[in-house]
């Protein structure tokens, strides 16, 4: 009984390592995240938000007066505006609310430059119209430069405004627009000559019986109208799904973008209860795929046994050691004999590993055969600080600890044994396009960031990320 | 983000006994927009269906106080109960005339202090209070395509929240509708019938969403026909909209729309 129980806990642990933030990454109404010298930010309802030094591990350390609900960060320029609202009513009450924005040099509250500015009203409710002024969401126009505001709850619409990205201020004379129903926790976005506006949907605040979910509209206008994927203008409700509940994590709400670099992003939201961590709402980053230009959740990789698939040429890393035949050939094309069908046995790693070197191996790229030399075990290490949304892994032959390494020269390798060198910690993020990109930690003698590149179709290396490039994408096709 | 109690219906009654006047209505507002911003009174013989097939002229019942504090209880056992339960006489076969009244016995609500946020919670348990109330019969044209159920409440000065209403209207098909499909969005869940059979169910914690539900394939022969909902709700936003599709997903229009 009690291995059975270690068993238990041991596959939580596993779980929560590969999908969820560790350190204590406990917020509701998470703003978007911010950067800010080489720290992340985060605020959430109430007062304060969450610190994290390398964006996968997080604790609470993040200050933000004036407390109320919902708030968001946007950074322009060299400052930081920080937005809230305060908020009276509730579903059941009245539905008075005020939208509030301030500026800080720095969301670092040990800076000697850490100060807000005195908060500024730019909208407001009042307490029975159909508006419910929270929930507020930012959004400077990479187009234009202007920045607009998104506000509102289910009670009523979800309103934009403009503000003066300056000095923060509702741009004189700018009247409020309804834009969407049925949603709150609003947010907007630009991509591809779209905007679209992101709005939560489902019951909040329930914890593992919340149904929020998250979904958006787009439209060729910042004003709109957003139209869901049927068509459906968000202001008769419709939205198409962004992300909602994963296994064991319950309600997903509060969608915040950052974008990495070209072709890599991100989205902040939070799980109403993660049933691997009590049931709490916590913070969530899960990479942005887009498919035909809609925004969907991506995959965060989990530990297992993969090919990794090159997008180049649909080659196979491997090691580079003899191909072994598999026992049989041809057996002609015809329907002769009346041979009873049986099902064959696959390659296994003790019929092959006998003829590897014992060193270092070269890395290769060949046609993908589900061999052993192709079998590879891609596995959280734990105790090393991440990134923004996740956690290095280890890259090993299954069965073996011979690791997938950075060499000197910006070259790949496999090594004999896995130390844990930064060398052989890779980082693997899924792309908008929803192929993966795979980095190393650290290139010995290199400065800077690479990734896995295809060479040539069958050679691997390291270069540069290049959005625009196969070389840099692989595909995880699970074995 | 809006914080919802799951505390029982009954939790807020002993404060409806303390605060309430007898008679009063429970849920009073302060500043609540005019109705007329959402309906106008009937005044014409018969309407057809809008631009996009929503069915805009309804008889409303004023609501009928069932005190809610989530709407996350509202599963399809519990809301066929709530509906299956008789307010009134002929619930299920009246066509109302505008100003007709029906006395029903409502479960007296706690005041809603727009300045101070939700209703108190009680400590402990409570009874809750009933009393006899008449309610109105309103036919009206909703300006939007959606009936804003909470409109018509807060601009009748009425219980805004933990209500059900029941709202009816008679199609006129000059041909017979065949193969179309009843598309409805309600907030909060909601039950629809077309001659008194039941055509869908809206269950769980619903917002109005276009076509969010729709019935199955249903044939409507040419002539009269009453199609009647009741909408359940606790907290917040409360309004439904209504249309028929084709099996494309186009609206259904070649119909009319009367009270009687």
């Amino acid at each position: 009984m009690k291995a059975r129980i270690s068993l238990i806990i041991a596959a939580a642990f596993i779980s929560v390592a590969a999908s969820a933030q560790i350190g204590k990454p406990f917020i509701h109404d998470p703003s978007t995240i911010a950067e800010c010298d080489g720290k992340y930010y985060t605020f959430g309802t109430g007062s304060g938000g969450l610190i994290s030094e390398d964006g996968w591990s997080w604790e609470s350390g993040a200050v933000r007066p004036g407390g109320g609900a919902a708030p968001d960060v946007l950074k322009i320029g060299d400052r930081y505006l920080v937005g809230y609202s305060a908020t009276g009513g509730g579903l059941g009450g009245g539905h008075a609310g005020r939208i509030l924005v301030m500026w800080n040099k720095t969301l670092d509250p040990n800076s000697p430059d850490f100060k807000y500015s005195d908060p500024i009203e730019v909208a407001h409710s009042e307490m029975d119209e159909d508006c419910d002024a929270i929930d507020i969401g930012l959004f400077l126009d990479p187009t234009t430069g202007r920045l607009w505001c998104t506000y509102g709850t289910y009670f009523g619409a979800i309103r934009m405004v403009e503000l003066d990205p300056k000095t923060g201020e509702r741009v004189k004379g700018n009247i409020e627009k309804d834009v969407a129903i049925d949603c709150e926790a609003s947010t907007m976005i630009y991509h591809n000559g779209w905007y679209y506006l992101l709005g939560t949907h489902g019951t909040c605040c329930d914890g593992v019986n919340s149904t929020y979910n998250i979904v958006c509209g787009r439209s060729r206008n910042v004003t709109g109208p957003f139209y869901d994927n049927m068509g459906r203008d968000m202001m008769a409700g419709g939205g198409k799904m962004v992300i909602a509940a994963e296994n064991r994590r319950i309600g997903a709400g509060h969608f915040g973008r950052t974008i990495v670099t070209e072709g890599v992003e991100k989205m902040s939201l939070h799980w109403e209860a993660d049933m691997d961590q009590s049931g709490r709402s916590v913070l969530a980053i899960r990479p942005i795929v887009w498919v035909n230009d809609w925004p969907v959740s991506g995959e965060l990789w989990q530990d297992g046994k993969y090919a990794i698939v090159s997008q180049r040429r649909g080659y196979a890393l491997e090691l580079a050691v003899d191909f072994v035949r598999l026992a049989g050939g041809m057996r002609g094309f015809g329907g002769q004999g009346n041979d009873t069908v049986i099902s064959l046995e696959d390659q296994k790693l003790e019929d092959v590993i006998g003829g590897w070197p014992k060193g270092d191996i070269e890395a290769r790229i060949g046609d993908i055969m589900y061999r052993p030399h192709q079998k590879w075990s891609i596995e959280a290490v734990q105790d090393v600080p991440g990134y923004l949304g996740g956690q290095y892994c280890k890259i090993v032959i299954d069965g073996t600890n011979r690791a997938l390494a950075a060499a000197p020269g910006a070259e790949v390798i496999t090594v004999p044994e896995f130390t844990g060198a930064p060398e052989q910690l890779w980082r693997i993020e899924q792309l908008t396009d929803g192929t993966y990109r795979i980095m190393p930690k650290e290139v010995p003698g290199a400065e800077g960031e690479f990734v896995l590149i295809s060479a040539g179709d069958s050679t691997p290396s390291l270069g540069k990320f290049n959005f625009e490039s196969d070389n840099c994408k692989w595909n995880l096709k699970k074995w | 983000m809006k914080i919802q109690h799951l505390v029982s219906s009954m939790a807020i009654c002993l404060f409806a006994l303390l605060v309430c006047s007898k008679g009063a209505s429970a849920q009073t507002a302060m500043s609540s927009p005019s109705i007329d911003e959402y309906f106008t009174k009937v005044t014409t013989a018969s309407v057809t269906p809008d631009s996009q097939g929503f069915i805009r002229r309804w008889t409303l019942l004023e609501p009928i106080g069932k005190p809610n504090r989530s709407n996350t209880v509202f599963v399809d056992t519990y809301i066929r109960e709530a509906f299956a339960t008789e307010y009134f006489p002929n619930q299920m076969t009246v066509v109302p005339k505008d100003g007709d009244k029906v006395k029903v016995t409502v479960e007296v609500q706690a005041p809603v202090n727009l300045t101070m946020g939700r209703p108190q919670q009680q400590q402990g348990p409570a009874a809750p209070k009933f009393e006899k109330r008449t309610l109105v019969w309103h036919s009206l044209d909703s300006k939007r395509f959606n009936v804003k159920l909470f409109r018509f409440a807060t601009g009748l000065d009425k219980d805004r929240y933990g209500v059900v209403f029941w709202a009816v209207t008679v199609i006129n098909c000059e041909e017979d509708l065949n193969n179309v499909r009843l598309a409805v969005g309600s907030n909060s869940a909601s039950m629809w019938w077309i001659d008194g059979q039941e055509a869908l169910i809206l269950s769980g914690d619903r917002r109005m969403v276009m076509d969010d539900a729709t019935s199955k394939r249903i044939s409507i022969p040419k002539g009269r026909h009453v199609l009647r909902g009741a909408v359940i709700n606790g907290p917040g936003m409360s309004d439904f909209c209504v249309r028929f599709i084709d099996e494309d997903g186009n609206p259904v229009k070649n119909y009319t729309i009367t009270t009687q």
